[in-house]
């Protein structure tokens, strides 16, 4: 397709929910009532590790105004010794998850929820309940679980025989690094440590649940994927699928945090036993507590190049916290640190380390921050020790097409290079940089790259002509960020027809085919290839109702800027029938125009990003302040490009936070401490400047638009990029996140 | 228990409600009185999100008691159109994409033009600064800027 | 569940009978952004609400005739930056003020209640401090006033006998070429808590400091009046000695904890460097420069 003549592709149209959503109207999770309704509190536990002895709920049952009390004898248990895994989740910890069983293993673990005819009512209602705790010593940081005399959390766990924390270990290998390593000149090896940093959507958790008389469930609640809240709670409950209707609220955010859940099977067991539809609604103290965050890590990398700076091997350990329960994104750091390169000798290990933290979950990218972080910092090293340009070092090492990756897939297109070199000649990086502006203040340049897998997977679309001659789409995922526009668009410019004329909607469980998650970067792409497909379905039927109307062999007829046409003079001459007349006529024609795609995707290439960033040091109170940031990306095509934008800019900004200031704090008891916006400091609109997205659209021709995964990338290089732009100012270098100031302070008063 | 009854005007309508004297104003626009615009993320004057005025000053509605509003004027995201006329920030912040998932959109949008009403000129510095308290995780706040001051320039020539 | 009442009493005394009524039970609300956030996560759950907004005195902010200001405790921060005279003669004052929480926050929250909240780390002390602000009490008792920096008692403690409620603020005179500044430290650019804050006021004659005062924020378990630092500014000229020494001054005041918001290394070395910049600032206004 060519994007000059793009009438609506590449168009910065007004996205089909925008004006819900800038007056209020939009439904959220939390804004949906029922007749009727009650509301369920979580009983949370104090403790961060404890064995769970008895549970006495019978003075809260007693209290009145309480309607259900649900423990975890209510909800599925998936014994320890069979994994039953829905998608990358294993039930075994989902249901431990939701509901401690045996053990308490975090504080803030829910233990019990009640349901009330006032939220104050079950509130009080939980404080009457009685849980009979064995308080166990517990552990929360990487370095001390994975001592040989730390707390054990899970007796099932084994690493090499023996009782560990370690859950799971990955492995992934190319060539052999040792002979790798013997070749090189200069080899450097680093350890980094980064903090558990929470996904931070503004929406709690919240759901409101139904369970009739016939048995039927009806869920209101937002999430990365309802087909998926379907498919856990029905897991978690043992009602049917068929039984359950999961209806996505518009999401206030989720980041991959929404991609699994918390609330919805418990709400549903007391809308059983209460009879009553029950609202939930997590406190932000709740949410920062009892889900996400994603993984803090340890990791040690090693690189050798050659003097010329090729690099001959690497070698990647990384540890990572899983929470109380296994299930670390170890496949981030293991599969991407090294993958934007040509090396012929990796080594990339990961260790799942579980610890009495609140369970990861998903967040934007998954571990492959934690991974880029540490090798781009080797890198930035090696580019010091050898003198080289750090944008050199990398084209010099550039993946090829071709190439094999650590993780096994074989590359095709690459799009690595282009973000370098778009980088390498942007004026940000060409510009002269005032290293000592003021006394006090020094100011440093960094870049750094990253790389992530991108997914395609499973999407279903539906679309239909309206009787008035319009047109209706439905897909099966909820949209986090823009996605109905993007939809829109690509519709309009197949039917050749006003955007205004389509309409973009959310399917619930039952009214649309099944479609995996909103995540991996995969939404876009899966799900404007099943649009497309399913538009062209439609185009053929009008072509063949405009065949049939001027009785000619549908392979006559041409859709052209929304009218069929004659093919050519020998067709025939008729005047075109547009849209809606074909539309107004479709009934007598032969019915309903209309058409659904349901496909498993694939083609889905990786997406990579170079970044480039200014930050200011006050150097004697040692905060760090970011001033500039570009961020190159290949995006394939920008079906709408403010919300490709919009995914690099707020991507870029999550990764500011990482790098500077965001971060887990957990007191002596184990306690989280900083449970608040307040003291969990996500950027402020005032901590950051403009952030300079550079679009690269190198069509991605697996795809029928050409697109590619944009979301997660643009969150991989931040940490990196700051990291090496302090060092840059400083002349000191940084191994652990945040580099909050009093750590900055610490490191300059060192030398 | 006693519930309080309180008269009040929101939007511009003369409204009544019973609430409980602990009742914070944010819990009645969305429980009480149907108004979820006003969205609850932390529920402790950090996030923003539940942005209303009270008499012409922006606050937090989550930190305000419900008891406490008789007498005077309340507006909140549902009172910002004018029917189906948006307000030039609305149609701004939709035309420029400022918004992603949209859940911090209603208390930015209170934020914005209670800083426009007051200072039609901002600076970029200024309005990053007067919406600090609104936090936004999907945007990374420069598209929302940008509208901010986009539609400052556009108010003002039009002045 | 609750029986929580709320008042609203338009006089003084109606409040100060209906407190002192509730025998401890009742709290009073200002802006309440600390109070509904205690209410909320259950550390305050008081018995009476004495919404003390509808009081004139409490409300108001007055210049009086020789100079000096009244601020009424319950004045909330944005309508203290909207009085045309107050920014310009206690500019640092404002500022301080103007530093707790967002704009929302800024629409509700008033100094009274920074003070009542009996953080070490509320930002409107040390400048009040600085500035030798004088609080009036009203009890049941009748009326007392203390210097603001005898106010605080501890961490989330206060001064106040039972019964008795904070009614505003008395700020002095002002001589000629005086001038005061508030720094604080915070890792964002907004809405944080202090890791530090330092509050400087200081009166120059002819490039000269003829007076000083110095408030230490976040750095003690109450907001401190360092007359040491002050001391060591009184007669220079603001040279280096001068403020190396009350900066010295300034961390040798400091009696720190270790918490999530910064650690005693951290907060005793940042004490002295805000202390020379504040310093910098105040002389700056002091002498019509900024």
């Amino acid at each position: 397709m060519n994007a000059i003549d793009n009438k609506w592709i590449g168009k910065r149209t007004i996205r089909p929910d925008g004006a819900d959503k800038v007056t209020g109207r939009a439904g959220y999770s939390a804004d949906h009532s029922m007749p009727g309704m009650i509301w369920g509190r979580v009983l949370r536990s104090p403790h961060p590790h404890a064995v769970i002895r008895g549970i006495d709920t019978s003075k809260a049952e007693a209290l009145p105004g309480v309607k259900a009390v649900v423990t975890a004898k209510d909800i599925v248990d998936f014994p320890l010794d069979k994994s039953v895994m829905l998608g990358i989740q294993d039930m075994r910890w989902m249901c431990r998850n939701i509901m401690a069983r045996e053990k308490a293993l975090f504080h803030g673990h829910p233990v019990a929820a009640v349901a009330a005819i006032s939220e104050e009512v079950a509130e009080a209602a939980c404080k009457l309940i009685e849980v009979d705790y064995e308080v166990l010593p517990h552990v929360i940081e990487i370095e001390d679980a994975i001592k040989p005399d730390a707390p054990i959390l899970h007796d099932f766990v084994r690493h090499e025989g023996k009782p560990s924390n370690i859950a799971t270990t990955m492995v992934n290998k190319l060539g052999d690094v040792d002979a790798g390593f013997a070749q090189a000149d200069l080899i450097i090896e680093r350890s980094f440590k980064t903090r558990p940093v929470h996904q931070g959507y503004i929406e709690p958790h919240a759901c409101t649940v139904s369970h009739a008389a016939d048995g039927k469930v009806t869920i209101w609640s937002s999430s990365q994927g309802q087909f998926m809240v379907r498919a856990m709670t029905s897991l978690l409950t043992g009602i049917p699928q068929s039984n359950i209707r999961a209806i996505p609220a518009e999401i206030g955010g989720g980041f991959g945090a929404k991609t699994i859940i918390y609330l919805e099977p418990v709400a549903v067991m007391l809308a059983k036993k209460s009879g009553r539809p029950v609202k939930m609604v997590m406190s932000r103290d709740e949410v920062f507590r009892a889900t996400g965050p994603t993984s803090g890590s340890m990791s040690t990398v090693k690189i050798g190049v050659k003097k010329d700076g090729s690099i001959v091997a690497a070698q990647g350990t990384f540890y990572l916290q899983a929470g109380g329960l296994p299930g670390s994104p170890l496949r981030g750091p293991v599969g991407c640190s090294f993958s934007p390169y040509n090396i012929e000798n990796v080594l990339s290990v990961g260790y799942d380390v579980v610890s009495n933290r609140s369970k990861v979950a998903a967040y934007r990218a998954p571990g492959a921050p934690l991974g880029a972080y540490a090798t781009e910092c080797v890198l930035d090293e090696i580019a010091e020790k050898l003198g080289m340009d750090k944008l050199e070092l990398r084209l010099k090492n550039t993946a090829k097409p071709g190439g094999k990756t650590v993780y096994g897939a074989t590359f095709g297109q690459i799009t690595f290079k282009e973000t370098v070199e778009a980088i390498k000649n942007h004026p940000h990086y060409t510009a002269p940089l005032d290293k000592n502006p003021s006394k006090g203040v020094v100011r440093g340049r960094g870049v750094a790259s990253g790389f992530w897998f991108n997914a395609g997977g499973e999407s279903s679309a539906q679309v239909n002509l309206t009787e008035d001659g319009n047109v209706t789409v439905t897909t099966g995922h909820p949209d986090v960020g823009g996605s109905r526009a993007s939809i829109a668009n690509v519709t309009a410019e197949l039917l050749g027809i006003d955007h205004s004329r389509i309409s973009v909607l959310i399917g619930d469980t039952s009214s649309i085919g099944f479609s995996n998650l909103t995540g991996g970067s995969r939404v876009t792409f899966a799900s404007a290839m099943v649009v497309t497909q399913s538009t062209e379905k439609v185009i053929g039927q009008l072509k063949e109702r405009a065949a049939k109307i001027w009785k000619i062999d549908p392979e006559a007829v041409i859709w052209d800027n929304g009218e069929a046409r004659p093919a050519g003079p020998n067709a025939g001459q008729f005047p075109p029938l547009t849209l809606k007349e074909l539309a107004a006529k479709a009934n007598e024609m032969g019915g309903p125009i209309g058409a659904g795609v349901q496909l498993n995707t694939t083609g889905a290439d990786p997406g990579f990003a170079t970044h480039c960033v200014d930050v200011e040091v006050d150097v004697d109170l040692g905060i760090v302040r970011v001033l500039r940031y570009t961020a190159a990306q290949d995006v394939g095509r920008a079906l709408h490009p403010s919300y490709v934008e919009g995914q690099i800019q707020g991507g870029v900004v999550q990764g500011i936070g990482w790098a500077l200031s965001e971060e887990y704090l957990y007191n002596a008891k184990g306690q989280l401490d900083n449970a608040s916006f307040l003291d969990y400091r996500m950027p402020v609109c005032s901590d950051v400047p403009m952030i300079e997205p550079i679009m690269l659209e190198i069509p991605n021709p697996k795809h029928p638009q050409g697109v590619r995964g944009v979301g997660e990338a643009p969150i991989v290089p931040p940490l990196a990029a700051i990291a090496n732009a302090i060092h840059d100012a400083l002349g000191k270098r940084f191994y652990s996140l945040p580099m909050s100031p009093p750590k900055v302070l610490e490191v300059i008063d060192a030398r | 228990m006693a519930k309080l009854h309180v008269t009040t005007t929101i939007n511009g309508e003369p409204t009544e409600f019973l609430c409980d004297p602990s009742q914070s104003m944010l819990d009645v626009l969305r429980n009480t009185l149907g108004l979820t615009g006003s969205k609850e993320g932390c529920g402790t004057g950090d996030c923003g999100a539940c942005s209303i005025t009270l008499d012409g000053r922006l606050t937090c509605s989550c930190l305000v008691l419900a008891a406490e509003v008789g007498g005077h004027e309340i507006n909140t995201i549902e009172g910002m159109a004018q029917g189906d006329e948006l307000h030039p920030l609305q149609q701004k912040f939709l035309e420029m994409a400022a918004l992603q998932c949209g859940i911090c959109t209603p208390g930015v949008l209170m934020a914005a033009r209670a800083l426009l009403e007051k200072n039609p000129d901002p600076t970029e510095t200024e309005v990053r600064f007067w919406l600090a308290g609104n936090l936004c995780r999907c945007t990374g706040y420069d598209k929302i800027v940008r509208a901010v001051l986009e539609t400052a320039a556009e108010m003002r020539s039009a002045a | 569940m609750t029986d929580i009442r709320y008042l609203a009493p338009p006089t003084l005394d109606e409040a100060v009978s209906a407190f002192a009524a509730a025998q401890g039970a009742a709290r009073i609300l200002a802006g309440g952004t600390d109070l509904l956030v205690q209410m909320r996560n259950g550390m305050a759950r008081p018995g009476t609400i004495i919404d003390i907004k509808k009081i004139p005195e409490m409300t108001s902010v007055t210049e009086s005739a020789d100079g000096g200001f009244w601020v009424g405790a319950a004045v909330s921060g944005a309508a203290l930056a909207e009085h045309p005279r107050f920014g310009k003669v206690w500019p640092g004052v404002l500022e301080a003020i103007n530093l707790i929480g967002s704009t929302q926050v800024q629409g509700r929250a008033s100094p009274g209640g920074n003070l009542c909240h009996g953080s070490p780390a509320a930002d409107s002390v040390p400048a009040m401090v600085a500035a030798g602000a004088v609080v009036t009490i009203a009890g049941p008792n009748g009326r007392r006033t203390m210097p603001v920096e005898a106010f605080p008692a501890g961490p989330g403690r206060t001064n106040l006998a039972a019964g008795e409620i904070l009614v505003g603020f008395t700020l002095p005179a002002r001589p000629a070429g005086s001038g005061d500044a508030y720094l604080r430290m915070i890792p964002r650019t907004e809405m944080d808590i202090a890791v530090v804050g330092v509050g400087v006021s200081l009166t120059m004659a002819g490039g000269v400091v003829a007076a000083a005062r110095v408030g230490l924020g976040a750095a003690a378990p109450t907001v401190l009046l360092v007359p040491d630092a002050a001391r060591a500014l009184v007669g220079s000229k603001l040279d280096d000695a001068a403020l190396n020494a009350a900066a010295a001054a300034c961390s040798a005041a400091c009696k720190p904890i270790d918490d999530k918001r910064g650690t005693i290394v951290y907060r005793t070395k940042v004490a002295a460097v805000l202390l020379k910049r504040a310093a910098a600032i105040a002389a700056d206004r002091a002498q019509g420069k900024a």
